[in-house]
């Protein structure tokens, strides 16, 4: 069974700072993680490819980004995946969610085609829960969102539960399917030392555009039929106060808010 | 792209009628409608979907749309997905809107992905250009510190909008009796009533207290990093008890597992309008604060003076929020 | 930001990360709680055999990474940054596998070390009795030979993990006319027949550890669980403390960090008399001091370290240098943190007071510092003569 994890490298959301005067983000301090979601899928990929009974089976780590997105790879590899590919091009640069999940879909077709693609969710930084559906309708594949719990059967069956708003659902379908995992379905593991060892003597292959055959027009600004019009800073209206006071007082003033507010 | 006409909103009900969050979509439809002069539409697809026409009539529908079949169970994103778009290639609507569900997330993805239209996921405004009539969808940026105002190049333009962000008002002056909006029921291609789910089972996610009514609360305790222990954990549970709120907090706190991920107040939790909003060693990143925008009143406590907490609450406290949850247990208690 | 360069090299490097990982996510958020209940850390145990640090002090050949005396007590700062009590678990099976690993014939070593290096067994070690503890020669534990077996009758006190693990390393007498020379070492597994556990011992601290005495019945072992030669049980015993001295070092450091950075963020936070109570020259005091004896204990437990991994052999003198130093350090300095963060130091909502409760532990086992004073003692004496 061939496993692909699509992964992306966020900001780490503690180290976001905000400009606020400027509108711009701060960029120093900013640390890049593997978007946390992508960590649940990750370990999924991973623990059915160990469930698998076939020995062939593989879990390959994907990630569209800049250069440094390698390491979001190598990370994958410390956590688990066998290998990884890096999609790396200056007009991939902003593609939107319709643009990335056609990239990704074509890297899959690149390399060879999967039985299974797991993605995380979402993003902490899109957060939109868009590029899983995405990939699935491009591969047409099914496609489950919110994924808890999969197995997969010598035939080729995936069993999963799932979540979807109010219900969990218990569903079976066949392979090849795409998968989204929800946060919190499993407990990712550490990264290994033999697996950070291995990581960092691999070499991360790069894909661009031309690579895997994509159409200039579907990628990168151009592909991307979504644009940014403006910016605003939100701002935050009416009464406003701040005081120093021992924890008794504030206590007491709290009390009285509440009683004036009706709340109590 | 001038041919594409008609407001849509897909809407989703279960057995007691549309959800709230679809009225909302109407409501604000409407209003979009008003200055488009374009038809509105609700579009259902599902099994089971009943009689919900009357009510989304009410809210300001035109027209209803559905699809209903009995493959239409379990729900399987890329079936609805593919119905969706097929409506759409057919139909040409101009705007498609949905609810921030993780169904209509889904099937508005996949179908976005089969027309090649562009999609705005977790808005929280729209509105109509005046110059260019174009969807005008703002939804939170890095982190909810800005806002982004997003357009569509293409046809139709789709968003996705947040629970919440929206009043559900019916319209009565539009639709007394002797003028109702039309059902259609639509027949789609076999091959799109094929669901490739085998469903096994399907059970409800009981609603329970560990689990509360976030989005109506009246009285929200947001716990922040600044009390991530078991101890004021437990201690602000005490105080909600008392004063008669809900738990809720920051993503650390539901990250450190003192709380469940589904307590988380923010940007990737719930979205929340309570008449008081509390927030106890929150320090107020905008990932939070862009989920308590909604609050009539906001106090913050926090032992940082210079926390982002403080430019935003009404009442802000700078004390140490564990002594003051005591201290207001304390008072709370002695009143009894 | 003015950091001494130690020049770890890029394993050593990754070791750091990984270690400080498991402190950040797995570690720091559950210690309280444990400390609390004195619950044994299962899920810190998965997080390590995961992150493969088990695997790091047992040789390739077994399924190891073959780590060195540094590389380990790199890991073992790191976690005990985080907690004392979940960072002995994972020590004491270091300390019991260090037997296997010196003295081991080849063939206990491919039966247990695979086992070990995974995570999928823990071991303990068993030395100290109700009347034998710095005077390890009056141990009373006895093991007779009998036919193909060993009988072991017995007790062992206050022994790490002891009931949680699955392969012991225990030191018993085997021809006691023979005084020292007459003490040999055995392995003994979870399950053998007569071989039992006590109660769970209360604890000042170290309380998510688990400590228990063992209990030896008639306890029969195969023949084969002999490590090294009959006699050579105290040797064993001196090596293995040798070995692992510098690690409890290690952890002192890695404490004696945590509650320096404690102090000092609640010194810089803590307003007084209207100003932050690290700009009273009082405190800046105590955390100059703290501070300059923390790198002091560092650079000292790295250099030996390093030195026993150039494959020193004599090293008995400077493992419990390597141990003395750091873990006195250990306790002055979580003492003066407690003090610095005051009414909030001695608060259970804050780290401090259990980093003061775990630090004494340091002191006493794996040889209390008094006995370290004296091996060293004899050692100087010995080297000017």
């Amino acid at each position: 069974m061939r496993i692909v994890c699509c992964i992306k490298q966020v900001p780490a959301t503690d180290s976001v700072r905000f400009d606020p005067e400027k509108g711009t983000l701060i960029r120093e301090g900013i640390r890049a993680e593997i978007n946390p979601y992508d960590l649940f899928a990750l370990e999924m990929a991973v623990s059915l490819k160990e469930a698998s009974s076939s020995g062939s089976s593989e879990v390959i780590a994907l990630s569209m980004g800049p250069p440094q997105a390698e390491e979001a790879i190598k990370e994958a590899v410390s956590r688990g995946a066998d290998r990884g590919y890096l999609l790396c091009d200056k007009r991939f640069a902003g593609s939107d969610t319709l643009a990335t999940s056609y990239i990704l879909s074509q890297a899959i077709a690149h390399i060879g085609g999967a039985d299974l693609v797991v993605c995380g969710r979402q993003t902490t930084d899109g957060d939109t829960a868009q590029v899983g559906p995405g990939i699935a309708m491009r591969l047409n594949a099914p496609c489950a969102t919110g994924v808890l719990d999969a197995s997969v059967s010598d035939d080729g069956i995936i069993a999963m539960k799932r979540v979807v708003d109010d219900k969990i659902y218990r569903i079976k379908c066949a392979l090849p399917m795409v998968i989204t995992v929800e946060i919190g379905a499993n407990t990712p593991r550490m990264p290994s030392l033999k697996g950070k060892m291995r990581a960092k003597k691999m070499d991360i292959p790069v894909l661009d555009a031309d690579t895997i055959g994509a159409d200039e027009g579907r990628i990168g600004l151009q592909g991307s039929p979504t644009r940014l019009s403006s910016t605003y800073v939100p701002e935050f209206r009416g009464r406003h106060e701040v005081i120093e006071c021992p924890s008794d007082e504030a206590a007491d003033r709290i009390l009285s808010l509440l009683k004036d507010f009706g709340a109590i | 792209m001038a041919e594409n006409k008609g407001i849509w909103v897909l809407g989703e009900v279960n057995n007691k009628g549309p959800l709230a969050l679809t009225l909302e979509l109407l409501t604000k439809a409407y209003e979009l409608k008003e200055t488009l002069k374009e038809e509105l539409s609700c579009v259902l697809i599902g099994k089971d979907i009943g009689n919900a026409s009357e009510k989304l009539f009410e809210y300001g529908a035109d027209r209803v749309i559905c699809v209903e079949d009995d493959s239409l169970e379990p729900f399987c994103e890329m079936q609805q997905g593919k119905i969706l778009a097929f409506l759409c290639k057919q139909r040409m609507p101009s705007i498609i809107i949905a609810g921030a569900t993780d169904r209509s997330k889904a099937v508005m993805a996949m179908c976005a992905t089969s027309v090649g239209a562009g999609l705005t996921a977790n808005c929280m405004d729209i509105s109509i250009d005046s110059d260019t009539g174009r969807l005008l969808q703002t939804r939170p940026a890095y982190g909810g510190n800005l806002m982004a105002t997003i357009v569509s190049e293409k046809m139709p333009q789709m968003a996705t909008i947040r629970q919440g962000v929206f009043e559900a008002a019916p319209c009565l002056s539009k639709y007394s009796s002797n003028n109702e909006g039309e059902i259609e029921k639509i027949a789609v291609p076999q091959d799109l009533l094929q669901n490739p789910f085998h469903l096994e089972a399907c059970d409800e996610i009981k609603k329970d207290e560990s689990s509360p009514d976030y989005e109506n609360a009246a009285i929200v305790l947001v716990a922040g990093r600044g009390i991530g222990d078991e101890t004021s954990i437990k201690g602000l549970k005490r105080l909600s008890g008392l004063i008669g709120g809900v738990v809720g907090a920051t993503r650390p706190v539901c990250d450190m597992g003192l709380l469940p991920h589904s307590a988380q107040i923010g940007q990737t939790g719930h979205i929340i309008s309570p008449n008081v909003y509390m927030g106890f060693g929150v320090s107020g990143a905008a990932p939070h604060t862009i989920g308590i925008q909604g609050a009539k009143v906001m106090i913050g406590i926090n032992t940082d003076k210079d926390a982002p907490i403080f430019d935003f609450v009404n009442y802000g406290f700078i004390a140490d929020a564990k002594e003051v949850i005591s201290s207001l247990i304390k008072r709370l208690e002695a009143k009894k | 930001m003015g950091k001494v360069n130690y020049f770890l090299t890029e394993e050593q490097k990754m070791i750091k990360e990984l270690a400080q990982q498991i402190t950040r996510e797995k570690i720091i958020p559950i210690r309280a709680e444990l400390d609390e209940k004195e619950e044994f850390p299962w899920s810190v145990m998965e997080a390590l055999s995961q992150a493969d640090l088990f695997a790091l002090f047992v040789p390739e050949e077994y399924g190891g990474i073959g780590g060195g005396c540094m590389d380990i007590c790199i890991a073992l700062e790191e976690l005990a940054y985080g907690c004392i009590a979940i960072t002995t678990t994972y020590a004491a099976t270091a300390l019991g596998s260090y037997p296997i690993l010196l003295y081991g014939t080849e063939e206990q070593k491919k039966h247990y070390l695979p086992h070990i290096a995974t995570g999928e067994k823990l071991a303990a070690f068993g030395l100290t009795e109700v009347t034998a503890g710095s005077d390890a020669a009056a141990i009373k534990t006895t093991a007779v030979e009998d036919g193909d077996s060993w009988v072991i009758n017995g007790s062992k006190q206050w022994i790490t993990t002891g009931g949680e693990a699955d392969v012991y390393t225990i030191i018993a007498m085997t021809d006691r006319h023979k005084g020292p020379r007459g003490a040999s070492a055995f392995i003994v597994e979870k399950g053998d027949e007569g071989f039992s556990f006590g109660k769970k011992e209360k604890k000042m601290g170290l309380r998510a550890s688990t400590t228990r005495e063992l209990f030896f019945t008639n306890c029969r072992i195969p023949r084969d669980r002999l490590l090294g030669r009959r006699g050579l049980g105290f040797i064993i015993a001196m090596r293995t403390l040798d070995l692992a001295r510098p690690g409890i070092g290690a952890m002192g450091v890695g404490l004696s960090q945590a509650a320096l950075d404690e102090a000092v963020r609640h010194a810089r936070q803590r307003y007084q008399f209207g100003q932050a109570i690290i700009s009273f020259q009082a405190i800046q005091h105590m955390l100059a001091d703290m501070a300059t004896q923390i790198e002091a204990s560092r650079a000292l437990v790295y250099a030996i370290a390093r030195t026993i991994d150039t494959g020193e052999k004599d090293i008995q003198k400077l493992s419990a240098m390597a141990k003395l130093f750091p873990t006195d350090t250990a306790m002055k300095v979580t003492v003066d943190a407690v003090q610095i963060l005051g009414g909030y130091g001695y608060m259970k909502d804050y780290p401090v007071e259990k980093m003061m409760r775990d630090a004494k532990v340091l002191q006493i086992y794996e040889g209390t510092n008094q006995i370290l004073r004296n091996i060293i003692g004899q050692y100087l004496n010995k080297e000017y003569s």
